[in-house]
C-alpha cells in the first residue's frame, strides 16, 4: 500500500536553526488497516503527513502508493489518491459556501471543473442521503453557509467530503483535537463507520492513547523522527502504551479524559 | 440639481463596473490588488489608442477589456511565480502601467471629443444601464459555474481547492485577469464619457472601488439574498451620490479625495460600532460580569 523508503527531511537548511526531522526513515502501511501514529509535539508526525500529501517536499526518499511512485506529483495531483482531514474544522470546507455547494464541489473532486452550472438539483436527494448517515440533521440545512455550523458539524462534513470518492489513503491529522470530548467521540465513531464500510486505508495522528487503542489496527509511536514502537493492536494495553509514551517524552501528560 | 443627479447616476454606473471588478479580488479572493490604480487609466489610454487608430467605439471598448486582463496576468506572475507580496505586486504592476500608459499615446492627456463613443446616438445613462446589467448577469452566471465556485473557494480556503485536485493558483489567475479586465473596461467607459483620457485618473481609484463595496455591504447588510454584484452596483451609485452632494454643498473637487477616504472610514466604523453590534458587545460584557 503506502511505502516510504529512506526518507530524509531537514528544516531551515543552511541556517543556525537547521533541524533534521527524518534521517533514513522507512515505513510501510498495510492495505485496509487503520494505523494510529502517536508521538509528542515535534516528533515528525505532521511533517510525515505533509510529505505524504505533498505539502512539503523531502530531500531524499521514495514514496510509493499502491506501487506507483508519487514523488513527483504535486499536492493537488496527489489528492486523487489521498484524502486528508485537518485539526482545524474549517480547513476541509469552504466556510462562505453552503453545505450543498461544498458537497457538490467535493462530488466533482478530481474531475474536470468546467463552465457548467455546479449545483445539480437532481443530485440533491443523493447528497441528503449521504448527509443523513452523519446523523447531525445536516440534510435539512443544505442551504446554510458552513460558517454557521458548529465545529463538530463542520468537521463531520469535512470527513464526509474527504471520503466521498473513496481515497486510497485517508490521513486524519488530529481531526478530533479541536472538539469537545463528547463531539470528539461522536466524530471518531462516524470516522470509524465511514472507513470500515468503505474499507479505507487510514493513518491517524492522535494525542489520545485511548482513541489509538480503541480505534486502530496498528499503533506506531514516533520520537525524534524514528519509530520507537510498532505493534498490532491487542499486543499492548493502554497503560503500557502510556508508560512508554511518558518515559520517552519527558513525562508529557497524555491522559485526556474522555 | 437634475443634471447633478443624472451625472452621479451615470458615473456611478461606470464605477459599478469598477466595483464589480474589484469585488473579485478584494472580496472573493481576499487579495488587495493595488494594480487597479494603473489599470483604470490603462483602460482609458487603451481606448484612446484604439479609437485614434481607427477601431470602432464598441470594438475599442471591448478590446480595452481584453487587454486590461493582461494587467492581472502581470500581477499574478509577480505574486505567484516570483513570490512577491500581494500588495507590492499590485503596486509594481501599477507603476509599470503608468509608463505604459504614457507610452501608449505619447502624452498624459488626450482629448477624445473628436472621436466616436459608445454613447453616440443614445442617452449615456441607457447605454450604461445596459452595460452594467450585461456585466452583472454574466458575472452572476459565472459565479454559479463549477469554475466560479472554485474561485470563491480559493479565496475561502486554498487547502480545500488543492484537496479537490485543482491548482488554486489557476483560479487566482482567472480572478485577477477578470478583475483587471473589468477595471480597464470601466476606465474605457469613463474616458469616453468625460471626453478625455487622463494619466492621473487612476490615483485613488482603489479607494473609490473599496468605498463602493463597503457601502454596498453596510447599507443592505441584513438582506442576505442580495448578490455581491448587486451590492457593488448599489454601493457605487450611493458612493457617487454622496460625493456629488458634497460638491453641491460647496466643497471643491480637489477636496474629493479626502471625502472619499472619510466615507470609507465612516462606513467601516459604522460596521464596527453600529448600534446593533454595540448592543451585542454590551450584552456579552454584562454576561461576563455576571459570571465573575
Amino acid at each position: 500500500m503506502l511505502n516510504i523508503k529512506n526518507l530524509m527531511k531537514t528544516f531551515n537548511i543552511g541556517t543556525d536553526y537547521e533541524l533534521q526531522i527524518f534521517n533514513n526513515f522507512n515505513i510501510h502501511i498495510n492495505k485496509g488497516e487503520c494505523t494510529a501514529i502517536l508521538g509528542a509535539n515535534g516528533c515528525g508526525k505532521s511533517t510525515l503527513f505533509n510529505i505524504i500529501s505533498g505539502v512539503l517536499m523531502q530531500e531524499n526518499g521514495i514514496i510509493t502508493l499502491n506501487g506507483r511512485n508519487i514523488n513527483k506529483l504535486k499536492e493537488n495531483e496527489r489528492a486523487q489518491f489521498i484524502g486528508r482531514v485537518h485539526q482545524n474544522p474549517s480547513a476541509g470546507v469552504s466556510p462562505s459556501l453552503t453545505i450543498l455547494e461544498n458537497i457538490s464541489l467535493s462530488d466533482k473532486k478530481c474531475q474536470k471543473f468546467t463552465l457548467k452550472k455546479l449545483i445539480n438539483r437532481n443530485k440533491t436527494e443523493g447528497f441528503k442521503e449521504i448527509l443523513r448517515t452523519l446523523d447531525l440533521g445536516l440534510e435539512n440545512k443544505l442551504d446554510t453557509e458552513v460558517k454557521y455550523l458548529s465545529g463538530g458539524q463542520r468537521q463531520s462534513l469535512s470527513l464526509l467530503m474527504a471520503t466521498m470518492n473513496k481515497p486510497e489513503l485517508l490521513l486524519l491529522d488530529e481531526h478530533t483535537a479541536a472538539l469537545d470530548p463528547k463531539t470528539s467521540r461522536l466524530v471518531m465513531e462516524k470516522t470509524q463507520e465511514l472507513i470500515k464500510i468503505q474499507n479505507i486505508t487510514t493513518m491517524m495522528i492522535s494525542h489520545n492513547v485511548r482513541d489509538a487503542v480503541k480505534y486502530s489496527d496498528r499503533i506506531i509511536m514516533l520520537d525524534k523522527g524514528e519509530i520507537i514502537l510498532d505493534v498490532k493492536n491487542g499486543q499492548i494495553t493502554e497503560k503500557e502504551l502510556l508508560n512508554i509514551y511518558n518515559s520517552r517524552n519527558y513525562g508529557s501528560p497524555l491522559t485526556e479524559a474522555v | 440639481m437634475n443634471t447633478l443627479i443624472l451625472t452621479s447616476i451615470e458615473q456611478g454606473l461606470i464605477f459599478s463596473v469598477l466595483a464589480i471588478g474589484v469585488t473579485i479580488t478584494f472580496k472573493i479572493l481576499d487579495f488587495a490588488d493595488m494594480s487597479v490604480e494603473g489599470t483604470f487609466p490603462f483602460g482609458a489610454f487603451l481606448f484612446a489608442r484604439l479609437i485614434t487608430t481607427g477601431f470602432s467605439p464598441l470594438m475599442s471598448t471591448l478590446l480595452s477589456f481584453a487587454f486590461g486582463t493582461f494587467a492581472g496576468l502581470l500581477t499574478y506572475t509577480l505574486h505567484i511565480k516570483l513570490k512577491i507580496q500581494a500588495l507590492l505586486s499590485g503596486i509594481l504592476t501599477a507603476s509599470i502601467l503608468y509608463t505604459i500608459n504614457l507610452r501608449l499615446n505619447g502624452k498624459s492627456n488626450i482629448g477624445l471629443f473628436s472621436y466616436g463613443s459608445i454613447y453616440d446616438g443614445a442617452e449615456p445613462v441607457i447605454v450604461l444601464i445596459i452595460i452594467v446589467i450585461v456585466v452583472k448577469i454574466l458575472m452572476d452566471i459565472f459565479l454559479k459555474t463549477e469554475v466560479g465556485y472554485l474561485l470563491i473557494a480559493t479565496g475561502d480556503n486554498e487547502t480545500l481547492v488543492k484537496s479537490l485536485g485543482e491548482d488554486s493558483h489557476k483560479y487566482k489567475l482567472i480572478g485577477l485577469m477578470l478583475s483587471n479586465g473589468l477595471v480597464s473596461l470601466s476606465g474605457a467607459l469613463m474616458s469616453q464619457y468625460l471626453g478625455f483620457a487622463e494619466i492621473t485618473s487612476g490615483a485613488g481609484i482603489i479607494i473609490v472601488a473599496i468605498a463602493s463595496i463597503i457601502i454596498g455591504d453596510t447599507i443592505l447588510r441584513k438582506r442576505s439574498f442580495l448578490k455581491t454584484t448587486t451590492r457593488a452596483i448599489i454601493g457605487a451609485l450611493i458612493y457617487k451620490f454622496i460625493g456629488a452632494v458634497a460638491i453641491d454643498l460647496g466643497l471643491a473637487p480637489t477636496d474629493l479625495r479626502a471625502i472619499n477616504a472619510i466615507i470609507v472610514i465612516l462606513f467601516l466604523s459604522y460596521n464596527t460600532f453600529s448600534p446593533v453590534k454595540m448592543r451585542k458587545v454590551k450584552e456579552i460584557k454584562v454576561v461576563e460580569e455576571a459570571k465573575c
